[in-house]
């Protein structure tokens, strides 16, 4: 019997190194102490390939398994589910490395480094994740390549899987531009598939629209038919907040229909908005949209998608500024909108009595507020000291510094108390023009909160009070108001403008990707096929397209290897026709066979051949492996030679 | 300037008993005379010397290996000296020792025995490793040095080291880096009944070849040299050449693969053996044909088995297809 063959130490090494590229990009998601001890037992396994050492027992190896189960179960406090599923993968892949040492073993820890490498789409999509996708497969398969034949450099090594991988990429888009797709999140998986994102709720406390502005990551993009509006009527209406508890802010549940039930007058801007997921139904628009199909509408002038965004979406909207909203209100919501629980911001409410007492008309009122505002100098920041029981009494009264939902809240309750229904409004505020591809860029950071007032006759109207102590945060966004900040997202801060170049090529490098890679849609193939002169397809048509174009693309890459293994000149080409005619009499070379040896053997079997077969071998060993010759007729006598030999 | 018996045959021999070739012939038909029915070995013995290379003979006491190499000087015409290994030499046995002389008062060097164009190292594991390594040292550097001189040897110089095998008591076996040194490792074996007959009823082979006049005349030898290294090795028998150091590296049939000097040696060895063969090149069948002499004693078997040199070079040649 045959020992079975271990692993080289280059082996080792790549699967070693594979194993290590696949996993390091997890380490963004996994729990620390499960990194920590994938990297101890990595440590340790390197250690053992230095130095020569045995393998851990298998004893061993079963009781880390079992305590990797229990820290997963620890963390988890489950075992199944996507997050659960790919830390015990992670710490499986480990603890196999540590019983590698056949090239069976070696196969599996190929296919599970395969599999995180998919298993990085379960959590993002991005181009950066591809990318390290792309890298640990390039390791993967080099790892692969490395179990069979000789030991190489490294660098070649790594330069034939990258052209292997390269070979495959015609299939690959094959894949990706006929394989029939399905709606929805293709990585997600119900569990947990929503979880974690950044962004608007459906209710305000003081301080959370301060720590979404933390974040830069992107809300939404736009791309306007034309001018955007100026940057005073960037205003992205989100969810409306109107019942207030004496802290919290919230959303009231009103009726929500197909149509708007407003009239769109006035200026028109017309722009494509897409949406990225968080998970909640509204949409946000620009004051007011129009009706259009698939969308709703609820009676506090929200638009509403049919269900949540869990997937990146894209609407065509047209809104009309000058429309005015809520000219018949209902009791019930106006209401609503003056309501102030008994007993909280006492001071505020004072306030707001005297104000109303100022006042002449109620139309004046809002006027006063802000003009008082303005007066007792509060100051706009993302740090604000922190708030008292009565947050908008400790806001106006002691601290005097706040973020923009501060201002709203604050704005809100001293109209109420002045008897003037209004409302908060969230949504964001601002965005601005990648320079790179020309779309409107709108970010958390960009989340701001305002009012909305009701005056008879004129209905709700939108009131900035953050406007009138920090004007500039409605000119030139956040980064302008709060200049010096270093709480500010890097990719905010305007102070440096080669990061604004980078971010800009950056995110619109990322759009491209969404547009075109992720948001390849059901409805986007059948345009592209239907393009591509195929109207209706359906998924046998796909399918069938599918396998015609991989068994093209195989035939392709099959006949140009098959032509590169074809004898390279025509000596070869005629040797090899020659062993064919014996072989086909029944005398085979054997491949290590030398031309004099063969056609000695070969004249022993058939004596009557023997002057020819030697005359022949000779002279095509002469031509194989002599000096060059220079004389071309030898070759064409060889030729000639070959053609006329016909054994029987 | 040399003529070359390219196919077909179409050249007018005007001085053939001159061409290389010839000369080749000549020495094996003499040297067959003396060793019966060993023509195989006799022509690896002088394919070894034709590359410039060492050899060494590991056989049975008394299959003539001794005589192989008398026979092999003689023919050559080189001067010829004997060394016989003992257990107790030392290396200023072989090498030389300096003496002082009164009459200069200075010490003078006597040159040993390795001073000479051919030697014969007999039972060379019987010697201690530090005498070996004496004898091996100058046989790689071709040089000796000693009391803080160098002494070049001559310009030929070739060794031909007999062992026993190496289960006999009393023997050092050659370690493997001094085994490399060796261009080629043959055995003689028993010869055939034919040739024992003929070998039993022939008169003595001492005296046969005391009588038998050197082939080779003055100058001779050197052209013989000169054309070995002339020898034209293409790029396809390059391709051939790495594909089986490379398989002996990589196959997993042996502890460790044949070494670049190994590489070397292979094409030097048939270099000589398709001089010997009358050709200008070297064809795939030269290598298969010393391979089992330059690469014997170079591979080890992984595995409890230790198969026989000739089963372990033929698994290699069998394992790697022409290219």
């Amino acid at each position: 019997m045959t020992p079975k063959p271990h692993l080289r130490p280059d082996q080792t090494g790549w699967l070693l190194a594979c194993a290590a590229l696949s996993l390091a990009p997890h380490a963004t998601h996994l729990p620390p102490s499960l990194i920590g001890v994938c990297g101890l037992l990595l440590g340790w396994r390197i250690v053992l390939l230095r130095q020569g050492d045995r393998l851990p027992h298998r004893v061993l190896l079963f009781a880390l398994a079992l305590s990797l189960v229990a820290l997963v179960a620890i963390e988890f406090q489950r075992l199944f589910g996507k997050e659960p599923g790919i830390a015990l993968l992670a710490g499986l892949l480990i603890i196999k490395l540590l019983e590698t040492h056949d090239v069976r073993d070696a196969r599996t820890v190929i296919l599970l480094s395969f599999f995180m490498e998919m298993g990085l789409f379960l959590y993002q999509q991005t181009m950066g994740v591809a990318a390290l996708a792309l890298a640990g497969s390039v390791s993967t398969v080099a790892a692969l390549l490395s179990l069979e034949g000789r030991a190489e450099p490294p660098r070649a090594r790594g330069m034939a899987a990258a052209r292997l991988v390269l070979q495959g990429l015609p299939l690959m888009l094959v894949l990706f531009v006929l394989f029939p797709r399905i709606q929805g999140p293709l990585w997600g998986l119900p569990a947990d598939a929503y979880t974690h994102r950044t962004g608007l709720s459906d209710s305000m406390s003081p301080g959370d629209v301060a720590r979404i502005s933390e974040s830069g990551a992107i809300a939404f993009r736009a791309r306007f038919e034309g001018d955007p509006p100026p940057p005073a009527e960037r205003y992205w209406r989100g969810p409306v907040l109107s019942e207030f508890d004496g802290r919290t802010w919230r959303q009231t549940r009103g009726s929500v229909t197909d149509a708007p039930s407003y009239r769109s007058q006035g200026t028109a801007y017309t722009y494509t908005l897409t949406l990225e997921p968080h998970n909640h139904r509204w949409l946000l628009a620009l004051d007011f949209p129009a009706a259009a199909p698939g969308l709703r509408y609820s009676s506090d002038f929200q638009l509403l998608a049919q269900a949540p965004v869990h997937t990146r979406v894209r609407v065509d909207l047209v809104s009309h500024p000058g429309t005015q909203v809520g000219l018949d209100e209902s009791d019930a919501v106006l209401r609503q909108a003056l309501y102030l629980p008994p007993e909280s911001n006492p001071r505020t409410r004072a306030l707001g009595t005297r104000l109303r007492a100022e006042a002449r008309t109620s139309g004046e009122i809002p006027a006063l507020v802000i003009a008082h505002f303005q007066a007792i100098k509060l100051a706009y920041t993302l740090d604000p000291l922190p708030l008292g029981r009565d947050d908008v009494d400790s806001f106006l009264f002691e601290t005097r510094q706040g973020f923009c939902e501060h201002f709203a809240a604050a704005f809100v309750v001293t109209l109420r108390a002045a008897g003037v229904p209004a409302r908060v409004v969230t949504g964001y505020q601002g965005g601005e023009i990648n320079a790179v591809d020309g779309s409107f860029v709108v970010r958390q950071s960009d989340a701001h909160a305002w009012a909305e007032i009701w005056l008879a006759g004129k209905g709700w109207q939108r009131i900035d009070p953050t406007a009138a102590s920090a004007p500039r945060r409605i000119d030139s966004g956040l980064a302008g108001a709060l200049p010096g900040i270093d709480r500010l997202p890097l990719l905010v801060r305007s102070d440096l403008p080669w990061l604004r170049t980078l971010r800009d090529n950056l995110e619109a490098i990322d759009n491209r990707w969404n547009q075109w890679v992720l948001g390849y849609n059901p409805a986007r193939q059948q345009a592209l096929l239907s393009a591509l002169g195929l109207a209706r397809t359906d998924w046998t048509t796909l399918t069938a397209l599918l396998a015609a174009a991989g068994a093209a693309v195989a035939g392709v890459l099959a006949a140009w290897a098959l032509r590169r293994r074809s004898p390279a000149d025509g000596i070869d080409r005629d040797w090899a026709r020659f062993c064919q005619q014996l072989a086909a009499i029944g005398i085979p070379r054997a491949p290590w066979e030398g031309p004099l040896d063969y056609a000695r053997r070969a004249g022993s079997r058939r004596p009557d051949l023997a002057p020819h077969l030697d005359a022949i071998a000779a002279t095509y060993a002469n031509l194989r492996y002599g000096r060059a010759n220079a004389d071309p007729t030898a070759r064409q006598r060889f030729h000639q030679s070959i053609k006329a030999f016909r054994p029987r | 300037m040399l003529l070359w018996n390219h196919y077909p045959l179409n050249f007018t021999p005007k001085k053939a008993r001159d061409m290389p070739t010839h000369i080749a012939t000549r020495l094996i038909d003499a040297a067959s005379q003396i060793i019966l029915g060993k023509e195989h070995a006799v022509r690896l013995a002088l394919a070894c010397l034709l590359a410039r290379g060492h050899l060494l003979m590991e056989d049975m006491p008394g299959v003539g290996k001794t005589t192989l190499a008398h026979a092999l000087a003689h023919l050559l015409g080189l001067r010829f000296q004997r060394i016989q290994f003992t257990s107790d030499m030392l290396p200023a046995d072989i090498l030389g020792v300096s003496v002082f002389d009164q009459r200069d008062g200075s010490f003078r060097f006597h040159p040993g025995p390795v001073f000479s164009e051919m030697i014969l190292a007999d039972e060379i594991n019987r010697a201690t490793p530090k005498a070996q390594s004496a004898l091996l040292e100058a046989m790689e550097e071709r040089q000796i040095s000693a009391e803080g001189r160098t002494y070049p040897l001559p310009a030929s110089f070739f060794v031909i080291a007999t062992q026993n095998p190496t289960d006999q008591i009393g023997t050092f076996p050659l370690p493997e880096s001094q085994l490399d040194r060796f261009l080629m490792r043959i055995s003689l074996g028993y010869p055939d009944p034919a040739s024992e007959r003929a070998l039993l009823a022939g008169e003595d082979r001492r005296n046969m070849l005391a009588r038998l006049p050197p082939v080779l005349a003055a100058g001779e030898l050197d052209t013989l040299l000169a054309a070995t290294r002339q020898i034209h090795v293409g790029p396809r028998l390059l391709d051939y050449v790495q594909a089986l150091l490379a398989r002996s590296r990589e196959s997993g049939d042996f502890s460790s693969g044949l070494s670049p000097r190994a590489g070397l040696a292979l094409l030097a060895a048939a270099r000589a053996w398709a001089l010997l063969g009358g050709r200008d090149h070297v064809l795939p069948e030269d290598v298969q044909a010393v391979l089992p002499a330059v690469a014997g004693h170079r591979l080890r078997p992984v595995g409890e088995l230790p198969l026989p040199p000739d089963e372990l070079t033929r698994r290699l040649l069998m394992a790697v297809p022409l290219p």
